[in-house]
């Protein structure tokens, strides 16, 4: 055993950590996560799984034969085509010819594509293209093929929608009207994405992902959760992913409930339970990361959410494995040392369904 | 790095069974271990042989349900998802909207 473990802080910056550190910080991450979840911390030998798998010496590792799992995805076709808000590498090439050379050039279980503004209110206004590119590419795909966009209840604020901006009624007192100016946008936002969804069906969209949901907080977790109530009843066939943009709900309005439940506050356990009362048959929790912490410490306690969260929900879990997410470091060129660890330990420790 | 997550942990898409064990993710909401016993029982193959390239281009090609491979004539795309789609006694709604539209 190495006296010290080549690892990365949350901001992706090398460090050398010693053994003994490293084990304080799975025990501090896994503590920090138990707390604030009010969920079980992971066991002793889970925390020894943990330490084994960042004391690898490869700088790839993976899961055993017999232990692989599905990958979904959120647009990740727009890494050959799209600029650098998705990490893209702007090749000179179509949607279609991206999501092919993904599910044929790297294999990939699954597949998806959306708008470039990846929202429903930009892809609601050029439905009619994003119809005949779903219909066109679904006919040449094989895997199962997801229209992929965020719910981003906050391009329905001002300057950039027509709602009052909460974030600037709250610093001045106005409270009520910032909880009317939520309530009436996430109406708004929900008969977008049902609009979207159900034009996506009709050419045979075969699943649709609710990408980064609640990042403006409960009154955009709330306007998904009955879009896709609605749309699982209207168009049943059309399978529904649910990923969150938080392991936290945010209570931007703070008092609306879905199915008798508060939503502000809630933990990814919470959040995959009403994802499943809502119809979802993917649940997608995302654990934040702290760049200030190592990447055993925030890796800790992702496994510790995803553990329980696995363990608790009704339909199969993916965690969020992106940038920042999950235990990933938070940097566009992500290292393949940290991002194998963190998929190796999500499927081995935390029991996940898929990534 | 989507990339890096199918090659640490994936399936292998139509290298394998990746898109039969997602589709039964997506289609009935099998956690991993149901759905990849359900499509090894589809198969005939055991759970360990669904992540396997040899064993599953060879089933595929012979099943006729999209290989990563480009050989002429044999099916993808649409073609391939008619034949999963009955292979796994599921339904696609793109497969089913070509019906509508094709009349068949």
């Amino acid at each position: 055993m190495q006296d010290a473990i080549f690892t990365r802080m949350g901001d992706g910056e090398r460090i050398s950590m010693p053994v003994q550190e490293m084990k304080e910080e799975l025990l501090e991450g896994t503590q920090d996560a138990a707390k604030k979840g009010r969920i079980p911390e992971l066991t002793e030998e889970d925390l020894q799984q943990l330490f084994e798998i960042l004391a690898e010496p490869g700088r790839i590792v993976s899961v055993p034969s017999g232990k692989e799992v599905v990958v979904t995805d959120d647009g990740c076709a727009k890494i050959f085509y799209s600029g650098p808000a998705d990490g893209g590498a702007a090749l000179p090439i179509s949607r279609q010819n991206s999501v092919l050379a993904y599910e044929r050039g790297f294999a990939a279980d699954t597949v998806s594509f959306g708008h470039e503004d990846y929202s429903f209110k930009p892809a609601k206004a050029l439905i009619d293209y994003e119809m005949q590119t779903y219909y066109t590419t679904s006919l040449a795909t094989t895997v199962p093929c997801f229209y992929g966009s965020q719910p981003n209840l906050g391009l329905y604020f001002r300057p950039d929608g027509p709602h009052p901006n909460p974030a600037d009624l709250l610093p001045h007192g106005r409270i009520d009207e910032a909880k009317a100016a939520q309530e009436e946008a996430a109406e708004q936002l929900r008969e977008d994405m049902v609009y979207v969804g159900q034009k996506l069906a009709e050419v045979g969209c075969e699943g649709i992902n609710f990408d980064t949901t609640g990042s403006a907080g409960d009154a955009d977790f709330h306007a998904t959760l009955m879009a896709v109530a609605e749309l699982k009843e209207k168009v049943p066939l059309m399978s529904v992913e649910v990923g969150m943009s938080g392991e936290f709900v945010l209570g931007m309005h703070g008092g609306i409930t879905f199915e008798g439940k508060r939503l502000a506050g809630m933990y990814p356990h919470e959040q995959a339970d009403a994802a499943a009362a809502a119809g979802a048959d993917i649940f997608g929790p995302a654990v934040n990361v702290n760049t200030s912490r190592s990447v055993a410490w925030n890796l800790a306690r992702a496994v510790t959410f995803v553990k329980h969260v696995v363990e608790s929900s009704k339909i199969p879990v993916h965690p969020n494995v992106g940038m920042g997410v999950c235990g990933v470091p938070m940097c566009v060129e992500t290292p393949i040392d940290c991002v194998t660890r963190v998929s190796k330990a999500l499927v081995l420790i935390g029991k996940a369904d898929g990534l | 790095m989507a990339v890096a997550h199918g090659i640490a942990s994936g399936i292998g898409g139509i290298r394998a069974a990746g898109d039969l064990v997602a589709r039964m993710q997506v289609s009935r909401g099998m956690r991993i271990k149901e759905a990849k016993e359900y499509v090894a029982g589809c198969l005939r193959i055991s759970v360990e042989d669904i992540a396997d390239p040899v064993v599953m281009s060879e089933l595929r090609e012979d099943l006729d349900i999209g290989r990563v491979n480009a050989v002429p004539g044999a099916a993808k795309g649409i073609d391939a998802k008619f034949r999963i789609a009955e292979l796994l006694d599921i339904k696609i709604n793109c497969v089913n909207k070509f019906r509508e539209r094709t009349g068949l």
